[in-house]
Parts: C-alpha cells; sequence; structure tokens
C-alpha cells in the first residue's frame, strides 16, 4: 500500500515537473543556506576552540607590580614584587594544577651561519603541561635542569626550521647572546593564537637559566610573571582569589594597600571569543531558516493548486473506495517527497559551495552530520506542516461534489 | 426467493436550501434481487441522481433504511461506507473517469490498492480482468491513446477487479455512438449473465431496452416499475 502510494507521489510529481522543480527549487535554496551557514558558523566555532585547547585551559597570570624610580614609571612587571618562592607557595593551594614562574623576551639565536630572533621563555617544567605543549622529538628539561641551571633548550617548530632547516636540532649545539645551549627537543606545532602570533615561534630553557645567563635580573629569586593553571574553570575564580589573599599576606599588605602585583585571566578573553562565534553561528543558521520557511509556503501554495487541480481524481479514488486517510495520506507524501528531494539537492548544494568556499578561502568549513540530520528532519518538518492542510483539504471533499467537478 | 442485494424502505434525501428542506427524494421502496438487471429512468431532476448517490454509498439518506447485501449502510460512518464501495460495488461512469498519468493496467487495478491487496496479485488479477474486456493487449497504454469505447471498457474492467455484487453505472454510453454503445451494451449483458446485478441510469429507452425491469422517477418519486417487454435471457445464478 505505501509502496504503491509512493510511486504514485512520484508519479504526480512527474507530471508537471516544471512546477515541482520550481517548488523544489525554494526547498533547495532554504536547505543550501541554512547548510552554508551552519558549515561557516561551525568552522568559525571550531576554529576558536582549536586556538584555545593550543593556548592551554583556565590560566591566568600574575605579574610584579611597577615601580617608580625617579619619577619614571616602570609598566607591568617592571618591579621585582614577584619571587620564586611565592610559586611555590601558590603551588600549595587547592584547586591549583600547575604553576610555572616565567620570564621571556626576543632574543637574537646563532647556529652555524644562520641566526633568528625568537621569543625566549625561562621557565619551569609544569609550564609545558599548562600550556598544552608536546614534545615532537627529543625531550623536555626537568626540575633538576631548573635548579642547577643547565643550557639546555627546547625548540618551537618555526624557530627549528628557520635556524636548523631540513637538520635535525637535537643533540646540536646553538648560542643564545653567547651561550651556547644543547637543543634537546623540538616541541609539537600548536599555530597561531587569537591574536594572530605564531606559537611555534620559541624557545624554552630553564627559568634559572634564563635569569641568569639571557635575561640577567636585578633581584635574585624574583620573578615578572607566574603562570597558574586551575584544576577547571569554575574553580579559577575561587583559586584567583586565594591566589590573591596568599600573595598579598605573603607581601605583607595591610587592608587598604593597593595590590604590588597584577592578575590576568587569560581564558577569559577566549571564552568571550567562542561566545561571539557561538552567537554568530545561532544568528546565521535563524537567517537561513527564514528561506526555508518560504519553501515550505511555496510547497503548501503549489499543493493547494494541485488539490484544486484534481479534484475530479479524488472524487474519482473516494468512489472506487479510497478512505478519507488514504486521501490525505497520498497529498502529505507528495508534499513530503517534494520537500525531502529538494532537501537532498539542498544538502548537495550546501555542501559544494561550502567546499566551494573552503578551496577559495582560507575559512574554516565544518560540515557535521548533526547538521545533516537537522537539515533532513527539519525539511520532512516542513513537509508535514506545510501539507497537511492542503492534504486535509483534500481529504475533507465530498466525493459527490469532487466527480461532479469539471 | 433469494434475499435482495438491495434493499431501500422508505428512503428519501432533503436538503438544506436557502427556501427551506428541499426533498430531492422522497419515500422510495425498491428491492433487487441478486442477478437483476435494471434501468433507472427518469428526466433531469427527477431524483434519480440523487438516488443512484444513495445507492452507491456516497450520500446517507435523510429518511428510511438501505440494506446492502443485508447490512443497513443508512447511518454508516464515512469510512465504512468507503470501504464498502471499494468490497461491495463497481462503479463506470458517463465521462469514463479514468486517471490520466496512469496506463491502463495500474488504473484497473487502482481499486484493489484502496483494498490492501499485494502489488503482485494485484498485476495478476487487473490483467486478466483487462482481458476479459477484451483491452488485455493494452496494459502498457495511457488512456488518452485509446478510444471513448475502450476507455469505457477500461473503466468497466475496473469496477469489476474487486469482483463486486453491484455495478452501478451512471450513463454509460452517453458519451458513445450508437455503434459503440451496442458493444458496451453487450458486455454489461454478458456479464449480467455472470450473474453480476446491475443498475443502469439513462434516458434513452433503446439503452434501457436492455435491462430485464424498468424503474422510472418523477418529482423524486418511483412513479413506476415494470420489466422489459422483450427480456434478455435469464441470469445464471
Amino acid at each position: 500500500m505505501l509502496k504503491a502510494m509512493l510511486s504514485e507521489a512520484w508519479m504526480a510529481m512527474g507530471a508537471n515537473r516544471l512546477r515541482t522543480a520550481l517548488t523544489m527549487l525554494g526547498m533547495v535554496i532554504g536547505v543550501g543556506a541554512v547548510v552554508i551557514m551552519m558549515a561557516i558558523g561551525q568552522g568559525a566555532q571550531y576554529a576558536v576552540q582549536q586556538t584555545i585547547s593550543t593556548m592551554g585551559s583556565n590560566l591566568f597570570i600574575v605579574l610584579s607590580g611597577s615601580f617608580t624610580a625617579a619619577g619614571v614609571r616602570s609598566g607591568t612587571a617592571g618591579g621585582p614584587t614577584l619571587t620564586v618562592a611565592d610559586s611555590e607557595a601558590v603551588a600549595e593551594l587547592d584547586g591549583v594544577v600547575n604553576v610555572a614562574p616565567t620570564h621571556q623576551g626576543r632574543r637574537q639565536l646563532v647556529f652555524g651561519s644562520q641566526n633568528w630572533s625568537a621569543n625566549v621563555v625561562g621557565t619551569t617544567p609544569p609550564y609545558l603541561e599548562a600550556r598544552a605543549w608536546t614534545i615532537a622529538s627529543g625531550a623536555a628539561f626537568g626540575d633538576s635542569d631548573v635548579r642547577s641551571a643547565t643550557r639546555v633548550a627546547l625548540l618551537g617548530k618555526t624557530t627549528a626550521q628557520n635556524l636548523f632547516g631540513d637538520e635535525d636540532p637535537v643533540g646540536k649545539t646553538m648560542r643564545i647572546q653567547q651561550n651556547p645551549f644543547i637543543v634537546i627537543g623540538v616541541l609539537g606545532s600548536k599555530g597561531q593564537n587569537l591574536d594572530g602570533n605564531d606559537q611555534d615561534d620559541t624557545v624554552i630553557i630553564p627559568l634559572s637559566t634564563a635569569q641568569r645567563k639571557v635575561f640577567g635580573t636585578p633581584f635574585l629569586g624574583s620573578v615578572r610573571m607566574i603562570m597558574i593553571q586551575a584544576e577547571s574553570a569554575e574553580a579559577m575564580p575561587r583559586v584567583m582569589e586565594s591566589t590573591t589573599a596568599l600573595l598579598r599576606q605573603r607581601h605583607r599588605l595591610r587592608e587598604g594597600m593597593p595590590d604590588d602585583f597584577y592578575m590576568r585571566n587569560l581564558s577569559a578573553a577566549a571564552e568571550s571569543e567562542a561566545e561571539t562565534t557561538r552567537t554568530m553561528s545561532i544568528l546565521l543558521g535563524a537567517i537561513a531558516s527564514i528561506s526555508l520557511l518560504v519553501g515550505g509556503i511555496g510547497i503548501m501554495n503549489i499543493m493547494l493548486v494541485s488539490v484544486t487541480e484534481r479534484t475530479r481524481e479524488i472524487g474519482i479514488r473516494m468512489a472506487i473506495g479510497a478512505r478519507e486517510q488514504d486521501i490525505l495520506m497520498q497529498f502529505l507524501l507528495e508534499a513530503v517527497m517534494i520537500s525531502l528531494a529538494g532537501c537532498l539537492l539542498g544538502l548537495l548544494l550546501g555542501i559544494g559551495s561550502a567546499l566551494l568556499v573552503n578551496a577559495i578561502t582560507s575559512m574554516v568549513i565544518v560540515i557535521s552530520g548533526s547538521s545533516v540530520l537537522v537539515a533532513f528532519g527539519v525539511a520532512a518538518a516542513v513537509g508535514i506542516f506545510f501539507g497537511y492542510y492542503p492534504a486535509q483539504k483534500a481529504a475533507r471533499l465530498d466525493p459527490i461534489e469532487a466527480l461532479r467537478y469539471q | 426467493m433469494t434475499e435482495p442485494v438491495i434493499r431501500v424502505v422508505g428512503l428519501g434525501k432533503s436538503y438544506e436550501t436557502a427556501a427551506g428542506l428541499f426533498p430531492a427524494l422522497r419515500d422510495v421502496d425498491l428491492e433487487i434481487q441478486p442477478g437483476d438487471f435494471i434501468a433507472v429512468m427518469g428526466p433531469s431532476g427527477s431524483g434519480k441522481s440523487t438516488f443512484m448517490n444513495l445507492l452507491g454509498c456516497l450520500d446517507t439518506p435523510t429518511a428510511g433504511d438501505y440494506f446492502l447485501a443485508g447490512r443497513n449502510v443508512a447511518h454508516m460512518e464515512k469510512d465504512a461506507l468507503a470501504r464498502l464501495r471499494n468490497s461491495t460495488l463497481g462503479f463506470v461512469f458517463q465521462g469514463f473517469n479514468l486517471l490520466p498519468r496512469m496506463n491502463l493496467l495500474d488504473n484497473v487495478a487502482l481499486p484493489l490498492v484502496y483494498g490492501g491487496t499485494g502489488k503482485d496479485e494485484r498485476r495478476v488479477v487487473a490483467r486478466a480482468v483487462l482481458a476479459k474486456v477484451g483491452l488485455g493487449r493494452y496494459g502498457d497504454s495511457l488512456p488518452s491513446r485509446i478510444s471513448g469505447g475502450q476507455q469505457q471498457r477500461v473503466a468497466i474492467a475496473r469496477a469489476l477487479v474487486n469482483k463486486p455484487r453491484v455495478i452501478l453505472a451512471d450513463e454509460p454510453t452517453g458519451n458513445l455512438d450508437s455503434q459503440t454503445s451496442q458493444e458496451i451494451m453487450a458486455l454489461f449483458r454478458e456479464l449480467n449473465r455472470e450473474g453480476i446485478t446491475i443498475v443502469l441510469v439513462t434516458h434513452e429507452p433503446d439503452i434501457a431496452a436492455h435491462a430485464r425491469r424498468q424503474v422510472r422517477f418523477l418529482d423524486g418519486q418511483l412513479v413506476s416499475d415494470q420489466a422489459t417487454a422483450a427480456p434478455p435471457e435469464p441470469a445464471a445464478c
């Protein structure tokens, strides 16, 4: 019975091909628009999430305070207010996963006849975990390297390529400001961060070595920045609060005195970026859905015309034994088939143009299975919703009137 | 005497109009025995169309009872009436009323679709019935490719395909020339000989002459009921 009805619906669609095709076009454009918009929106979300995950999650930093000497103000992290001991104390706090005191700056690197300026980060082993760095080859340095200030370095992919070309840098000796460093490992690639800076253009060395040999420090044991990773996004506010309290206590700041350090939430910016793209993606989908609605109205319009045209046919079918629900099903099926066929073509159109956009621009496009499923579901729902009224109108016809219709 | 296949008692149908209740049919009593061939005659507006619509279960009466194959259908639900039309009645119309987009075989098989017969069986049965009306070779043609007389044969095949008790034919020769009309009537007589009850609406006396019995309507009432002067040979059952 259903099979017979399907083939009849197919025949009805074929009876007036141009009209069916035009009706379908509304659905094609609607579904195509939804698919491409969702692909772009999800692509943007994916790109942002990707960047966030390379930055490391639930991070905040504490910068040492500024100082003023002879009327000259130093700016953030100019003063020696934070110490390595501070960072060790923070590590004991509840909810803290990783703590890494860091000191960084841009320095010239030399290997053989090549030289290259890269961001040099002096830090401790937890830094690698906090920033989600992986080791592509070689090995990371350990706490003992920090204690004894060994001259070892981990190279980012960009730095390694510029300095060593195709050579394997592991085991080679390069120089940072005249000091020889042995490259003990190469870091996995992370790509650019939200500001567009290349995160792979970096060198990581032990903090103690950096302070003594590379940057120099006016006060031994002081540090310009401490990076702290909380165990979860929910724990962030609590950890930041307890860190502030601990540092104020350690720095002997009385009530009412300003903090002698600055605190920055690194994840907040990323979160808001993610939120923005999420909103954009919903907005794009909503706008595209309007064309789907218009396509649905087109189906309803054509089905109403079709019911009127085929009044006599409906009368004949009723006379030979079609029940109301048979007629209802027949027209509903036709509407759903038009919308599903339109949906299928729309999917092809949407996916095709998404791939085209991807090929022409460097925009990230994500076509997820769920967006395809949603498009199909919505198309079927549109077919049923907009096909129901015309189908019901057909089913409610009086057979005598319908048979008399010319 | 066997139980009548159609029995109407005090049948009436009134329509609401702006001028008040209009009685299209009043107080009709009629019995039709299995295997009968009856011609319903009368001028336009005599109520014969209303009567046929009631017999065809396309409409329900406002008065009286209608027993079709022993069951009172006067107060049945729409779906039950549809089922009854499908299983017990066959319709032949003046305008043939084949579905233009379907080939002849599918047209003939359509009542079987609504009767719930499987696809393979549908094709076998429809092919056999189409062959019976002499159009076995045309199964794949569209209705527009064959003549009016052939289309009416297909319509008769469609009416026959569910093995109905009664065939209701509404001016089946109205759109045909006299030669073809005679052929169609010969087919009806043959079917009648095989035991199918036929109720035929016509206003042409020479067409009505093919029936065994003629009833006449006037102003919504049954005014005469008589056997045809030279009746054809009796039915087999």
